[in-house]
């Protein structure tokens, strides 16, 4: 257990999202363990005396989503209701709490599996592991980030910012870092056979990650070897895709995507439309944020574009198609393969971005990086338009 | 609460077989948020009454539905089957599905309780308020001839002629393809005289918010569709169980040989895919159930379940895809528990030398419905051979189809099961196998023991709801709990259902406790612990390590409340508002 709590706070720093010493991450069976000793174990000792969980995640998150946060919580109230598919599905919405003390946690924890107390940071529980903690953590500074900036979108197109909003706007983005633009050089095709798939699928997935164009767990991989789809598995972690990966035949002569990524479906689609091999899924965060960017007023399908959007849209040509995380009527295996077949990369709306490659990854990492970093000119273009 | 009841009917129906009396009781509020309904009202009336033996007609079968049933909550309409196990002494309940629950529910009531002892024997026929015992010239049919003879009308849930004839491992087969298959819960209702019940209702259950019942919905469901065991193209819809088959013979956990062996070398003939191609077959479910996992094949024969599917083929020898077929066919027809059966068959085939045939195999499973030498279960049989350590089973009740070698919370989860060898009171499958909701190192104990208590509780209350256990690799108690406001108004939060959920399991620990039970009979047949699975690819599999499973066991019964010897406290009795009993606490 010591050394789960110790590895999740190492990946809440590595990936950027707390500064060095600062997550506590407990974990219980018998007896209570934390990754390190803090004057705030005490009082959050006691949440596990009201609530059936076996492991905490508290930490004051690294700039700018502190101030994101701390923005957001002012602003909101009470809860927080973002619209990106992260929080539509797993967090439902992003409970506030302002006092830091064990009861004021349970209350909150009680109801949803993560809540942000201004000037404190961000608490998450698990029931199994803290990486349960870790997604949200995770997932919670994502929504948080993607909601600011889309707010201070529509609140600039309707004329509505404030100078509070205006200065912890600047604040904040003068605080991103600059965005990556070298290339990683992934391992090359042909991949001829299960081990070079396997170990380009691993290369291809860390940086992914190193490149920040995914948060938490979430986002998949796959490659395609005659017929058979290698696929991350569901739930699985980018950066650590040894022995996380399954080989699914085309052919449905066996079961073993049970395990697999839930956009199984929609990969193996695109697949069949086109003679790609590789297929890259992550959640950057300025492509979620330009997919939910849309000038149309009165819409009647507002508040439901994830699933009913009936509009063509695009960025810079980049298809965005609605679509749920998974299979059903509503999910994105029906819209996103005609998309990616077409154009080779698609955003679906609120979620993350879909990019497909010839021979190896290269050239799909190429696409990804290159998507998110236009949509982020883009985003700054357009706000520069509408505030002049 | 209210002045109105919204979700319970706020009735149940006490029958008795000896003088034919019917009553309705009317729990008190309180005892219904206390224990929910399902399972844990099961146990709240069983508990006076725990420690009768199978003949003895104070013994109730309980037939119990939740709070969700019968209304919009998707896969709320499975019931809850308890009473005291023949097969091990110890409580049993079972969650079975099909339409039972919804009908009972609809006809007006939370559950039924059924006593004393037929003369002659009799059927119970429910048509909303017009209850009647009457005779029947049923008894001695196989469940489908009931089910044929009554028509697809009313719910029906029968006996065969396992339970007829005194067979232990015998199953109450519910709307022809479900059953409540383990602990023998047949054979209590077959003491009882009562061949069948059916059931019709035509009423409405009263939900309290309709439209945050239907937001629930739509988060679960969306969870659902999230869900690649579930609604993914390999998925329990579009595979049924079967769909594990490949995954626990890739992971070398697929019991072989009684658990001699890890991995069945014709296992990649045998899996899910192979069967959907053999019987064509479509899709069932139960009532309110969206994801359909039941699969029934062209000619009407119901497609095996995982476990069956297993153990008829690795466990016993057999890479017969028909055999298993006609195998499964037979136990439902008969009225058997397919893993007790094939369990029981592997006990007997290590101990005689003797490999199945076709007919040897058949004729086997005629020898057990007909309550012969075999039909008492695999543990009496080995016990008979002086070998008790060759059956495969906990407190009696014989292992499912997760080697414990290849996930270790599965092992803890087996030796701690209130009821025996069952997979699903913690089914720590889901994050060891599965990854839900994240993965876990399937071969640590670190951490387990308290996993294992929380899952617990959590499965009491989804099977309190009652609720199917599947749903739960995807959605989690956060959204049931927002579907159990929206329908009983009564304003709840996971933790606050989970609080109940430790209540629930911890009276089924006092009930065994009752009955005998202690921290020797938590634990695991000592094979698992001297002899290896079948390693490879990657993959080694050890011997459990025995003194790490004793010492997550002792963490468990520290997490749980227990004393060092898993028997219940008086402490953590009075602390979840238990009755105390000086023969069970300490």
């Amino acid at each position: 257990m010591k050394n789960l709590c110790e590895k999740y706070a190492g990946k809440l720093i590595r990936q950027g999202l707390c500064a060095e010493g600062e997550p506590l991450i407990a974990g219980l069976d018998a007896e209570l363990i934390w990754n390190r000793e803090d004057d705030r174990n005490a009082e959050l000792a006691k949440v596990f005396d009201g609530l059936s969980i076996n492991s905490l995640v508290c930490a004051r998150p690294a700039e700018p989503y502190a101030t994101i946060i701390d923005f957001l919580a002012e602003r909101y109230g009470d809860v927080i209701r973002p619209e990106d598919t992260e929080t539509r599905t797993f967090l439902h919405d992003i409970r506030i709490t302002h006092e830091f003390s064990a009861n004021a946690i349970i209350n909150a924890l009680s109801k949803r599996k993560a809540v942000i107390i201004p000037g404190q940071g961000i608490v998450s529980y698990g029931t199994v592991s803290p990486e349960q903690g870790f997604v949200f953590y995770s997932s919670t500074i994502f929504a948080c980030f993607v909601l600011f900036f889309s707010d201070y979108m529509t609140a600039a197109r309707r004329g509505e910012l404030d100078d509070h909003y205006r200065e912890t706007f600047k604040t904040v983005v003068g605080q991103l870092a600059e965005p990556k633009t070298t290339l990683p050089d992934l391992i090359h095709g042909p991949l001829d056979n299960e081990d070079e798939v396997l170990a380009a699928m691993a290369v291809a997935g860390r940086a992914v990650v190193e490149y920040g164009l995914v948060d938490s767990f979430f986002g998949n991989i796959s490659y395609r070897l005659n017929d058979t789809v290698y696929i991350s598995q569901t739930g699985s972690s980018l950066d650590e895709l040894e022995g996380c990966i399954d080989p699914c035949r085309m052919d449905g002569s066996t079961t073993h995507g049970l395990t697999a990524s839930s956009e199984l479906s929609a990969h193996e689609d695109v697949y069949r439309r086109t003679d790609d091999l590789c297929i890259l899924h992550g959640h950057p965060k300025f492509s979620v944020i330009m997919s939910m960017d849309c000038p149309k007023k009165n819409c009647e399908n507002r508040g439901q574009c994830h699933i009913k959007c009936t509009e063509c849209r695009t960025v810079e040509g980049i298809p965005i198609v609605p679509g749920e995380v998974g299979t059903g009527p509503t999910g994105l295996c029906n819209t996103l393969p005609p998309a990616v077949a077409t154009s080779g990369v698609a955003i679906v709306h609120g979620h993350g971005l879909f990019t497909s490659g010839k021979v190896d990854f290269n050239g799909a990492f190429k696409r990804l990086l290159e998507t998110e970093n236009m949509c982020r000119k883009l985003y700054f273009e357009r706000l520069a338009e509408l505030t002049g | 609460m209210s002045d109105t009841l919204f979700g319970w009917t706020g009735k149940v129906l006490h029958i008795d077989l000896t003088t034919h009396e019917m009553a309705a009781q009317y729990p008190a509020r309180a005892l219904y948020k206390k224990y929910i309904g399902g399972k844990g009202l099961a146990g709240y009336y069983l508990r006076p009454y725990c420690t009768c033996e199978t003949p003895d007609p104070d013994l109730p079968l309980l037939i119990f539905t939740g709070p969700l049933c019968g209304t919009a909550a998707p896969t709320s309409g499975r019931s809850v089957i308890m009473s005291r196990s023949p097969l091990t002494g110890a409580i049993c309940d079972s969650s079975v599905g099909g339409k039972l629950a919804t009908m009972l529910k609809r006809a007006g009531w939370d559950g039924l309780i059924i006593t004393g002892k037929a003369a002659t024997p009799c059927a119970i026929e429910i048509s909303d308020d017009d209850i009647r015992i009457r005779e029947t010239d049923l008894w001695g049919n196989t469940c489908d001839m009931v089910f044929d003879k009554l028509g697809d009308a009313a719910s029906i849930a029968t006996i065969g002629p396992a339970a007829q004839n005194g067979t232990r491992i015998a199953s109450i087969a519910v709307d022809r393809y479900h059953a409540a298959g383990r602990g023998g819960l047949g054979r209590v209702m077959a003491e009882k005289n009562l061949k069948y019940i059916s059931v019709k209702g035509t009423g409405k259950i009263r939900v309290h918010d309709e439209a945050a019942l239907k937001k629930a919905r739509e988060e679960i469901k969306r969870l659902t569709a999230a869900s690649p065991v579930l609604l993914g193209q390999h998925g329990f819809a579009n595979y049924g169980t079967g769909a594990m088959y490949d995954l626990m013979d890739s992971r070398r956990m697929m019991p072989t040989d009684n658990f001699r062996q890890t991995r069945f070398s014709d296992a990649p003939k045998l899996n899910a895919s192979a069967y959907k191609a053999a019987y064509k077959p479509h899709s069932h479910g139960c009532e309110g159930c969206h994801i359909r996992c039941k699969k029934v094949a062209e000619d009407g024969r119901s497609i095996p379940e995982f476990e069956t599917m297993s153990h008829f083929t690795a466990l016993i020898g057999n890479s017969d895809m028909d055999l298993v077929m006609k195998a499964n066919d037979i136990c439902g027809r008969y009225g058997l528990d397919p893993i007790s059966a094939a369990s029981t068959l592997a006990c007997y085939r290590e101990i005689t030398g003797e490999d199945f045939t076709v007919g040897s195999l058949i004729k086997a499973l005629h020898i057990i419905a007909d309550g012969g030498f075999l039909g008492k279960g695999s543990l009496d049989f080995a016990q008979s051979c002086r070998k008790p350590e060759l059956s495969m089973s906990v407190k009696g009740m014989e292992l499912p189809a997760y080697d414990p070698r290849g996930a270790y919370g599965m092992a803890l989860a087996y030796a701690l099961s209130t009821r025996g060898g069952c997979h699903q009171r913690a089914y720590p499958i889901s994050h060891e196998i599965l990854r839900k909701p994240v993965a876990t190192d399937r071969f640590s104990f670190s951490g387990k023991a308290r996993i294992v208590k929380i899952s617990e509780d959590q499965n009491a209350v989804v099977d309190s709801l009652t609720a199917c256990k599947f749903t739960f690799l995807a959605a989690s108690l956060e959204e049931y709990a927002k579907a159990f406001t929206a329908v009983t108004g009564i304003p709840t939060t996971a933790q606050r259902l989970l609080e109940a959920g430790e209540r629930i399991n911890y009276n089924e620990r006092i009930m065994n406790s009752l009955n005998g039970f202690e921290g020797c009979d938590d634990d695991l047949p000592p094979r698992f612990f001297t002899e290896h699975g079948t390693s490879g690819g990657g993959v080694e599999i050890k011997p459990l390590d025995r003194d790490e499973f004793l010492k997550a066991r002792a963490n468990y019964y520290a997490v749980r409340g227990l004393d060092d010897d898993g028997r219940p406290t008086e402490e953590t009795t009075r602390r979840l508002g238990l009755e105390l009993d000086s023969g069970a606490v300490q």
